[in-house]
């Protein structure tokens, strides 16, 4: 049977197909971190900054959403290159899409700050609180909690799109499907598999966030289940 | 320079504010003293509100002077963020702090603004929360409360900071009926124990009983202020006279 034969050709290749998983964690986790710590920034300047600030964030943002995230790749991977500034494959990955994740992120964190009300910021203020203790203490613990259903949402997508990053030379799980579909002749088979396991990572991800939104919900709030 | 004047705990004078070219604050001037309670009134959209938020320039107005016990309020030298631990002010909407408990909202003033150590702070919100009898709710979440009770912990995330001076922003108008009185009782026992409050209220029994003087302001101006048994019995202008027997015909003499 072909079919077995394949599915032994990547039992054999389970070593290569984990190492490819970790790599495509590890490009997820890291985009997606740089789009944390870029985008909540950005959404705080585009909501309470000077026009000058919001401005310049805004064209940021309008950028890195409007390019394919293929031609980033390229851009990052090759663009040092013509300065005589080689940066890895991985690295260039984690850049590119990184940036082009805290662009939407950007904007999931702005659509909840405009969520709240005035009045949280009004409270604080009239406290005492400087504008940046206020969003410390105050907005920010709000903010964060909105954002993790459309939080969510993009850790689904950004996961997904590493799969692009094979494309400027980075092995991840994709770059793993095509070397041993290229050995076995069997591309569907392989890439049933290789699909399978983004399936459960994008279930893995999604689930714990979902996790996290339930315990961090704030008691005697509307949740999903009571609305539903 | 303040002009001294004794017991004048807050000063406005030619308090002016326009959004839009569209004037909403007319040459405002008042004081208040030390523990005294004044009642604003008028038309909605007369900037009633606007007037109290130039007081601790939520808003900042456009010209005019605040005093507030011999400091500039309006002075853009003024450290504003510490003039407003002195000011407490409490909303229409309540605006407790969604994600933190009853008591986590009035500890918050003095542990983050005032850096009081947490146990002292705990003592201090656990007696401001008794002095609203809000003590049982301490561990409940805003969004577990009714209106009124919400309203009461507000007042003691307020008084936690102890401040000089009080303002009311309409405190009982999204209040259901029968949580307006919780409300002005608290209000009422401040009022006893000396502080000094501005409230914008149109609770006319509650002007009536314990504040010392009620300002009318309609269209951004000062029509009249007086005692409110003068501006009841003999009010001087036909303006006052119409909106008081209106907003009595609506809210009733007899409560609070």
């Amino acid at each position: 049977m072909e079919i077995l034969e394949t599915l032994a050709a990547i039992g054999k290749s389970i070593i290569p197909v984990l190492r490819g998983t970790e790599i495509t964690v590890a490009l997820t986790f890291s985009l997606l971190a740089i789009g944390l710590m870029m985008g909540l920034p950005l959404a705080l300047g585009q909501v309470y900054g000077n026009k000058i600030i919001s401005t310049i964030i805004v064209v940021y943002e309008r950028t890195f959403r409007s390019i394919p995230a293929l031609v980033l790749l390229f851009l990052f991977y090759f663009g040092p290159a013509t300065f005589g500034i080689y940066i890895s494959p991985f690295l260039a990955a984690i850049l590119a899409l990184g940036f082009r994740s805290s662009a939407y992120q950007s904007q999931i964190f702005r659509g909840a700050i405009q969520s709240i009300g005035q009045g949280q910021m009004m409270a604080a203020r009239s406290l005492g609180m400087s504008k940046l203790k206020a969003i410390i203490y105050i907005i920010l613990p709000l903010v964060l909690r909105r954002s993790i259903p459309s939080w969510s949402n993009e850790y689904s997508s950004v996961l997904k799109d590493t799969a692009l990053a094979f494309a400027i030379g980075v092995i991840d799980l994709n770059r793993w499907g095509w070397r041993i579909a290229i050995r076995t002749q069997d591309p569907i088979i392989v890439f049933l598999v290789i699909g399978v396991i983004y399936f459960f990572l994008t279930l893995a991800g999604t689930r714990f966030l979902r996790w996290l939104e339930k315990e961090l919900k704030i008691p005697g709030f509307q949740s999903r289940d009571t609305i539903g | 320079m303040e002009p001294i004047e004794k017991n004048v705990l807050l000063r406005v004078r030619h308090l002016s504010k326009s959004y839009n070219k569209e004037p909403v604050l007319k040459d405002i001037s008042f004081k208040v003293k030390k523990g005294e309670t004044k009642v604003i009134i008028g038309p909605s959209g007369t900037g009633k509100s606007t007037l109290l938020r130039c007081l601790n320039r939520l808003t900042r107005p456009d010209s005019g002077q605040i005093w507030l016990d011999g400091v500039e309020v309006t002075s853009s030298k003024t450290n504003i963020n510490k003039i407003r631990q002195s000011i407490g002010m409490v909303f229409q909407d309540f605006n407790l702090f969604a994600h933190l408990t009853v008591l986590d909202n009035v500890r918050i003033g003095p542990t983050r603004v005032k850096k009081i150590p947490k146990r002292e702070a705990t003592e201090l919100a656990l007696d401001m929360l008794s002095r609203v009898g809000l003590v049982d709710k301490a561990g409940a979440y805003p969004a577990e409360l009714s209106g009124g009770q919400q309203q009461r912990a507000s007042i003691a995330r307020t008084l936690a900071m102890r401040p000089k001076l009080m303002l009311f922003d309409e405190p009982t108008s999204a209040l259901d009926p029968e949580l307006i009185g919780e409300v002005l009782i608290v209000m009422k026992n401040l009022v006893k124990s000396g502080m000094t409050m501005v409230v914008v209220s149109h609770e006319m029994g509650f002007a009536r009983s314990v504040c010392d003087e009620i300002i009318f302001v309609e269209k951004g101006v000062i029509v009249e202020q007086g005692p409110p048994d003068e501006l009841f019995l003999r009010p001087k202008h036909r303006r006052t006279k119409e909106f008081l027997s209106k907003i009595t015909e609506l809210y009733g003499k007899s409560e609070g």
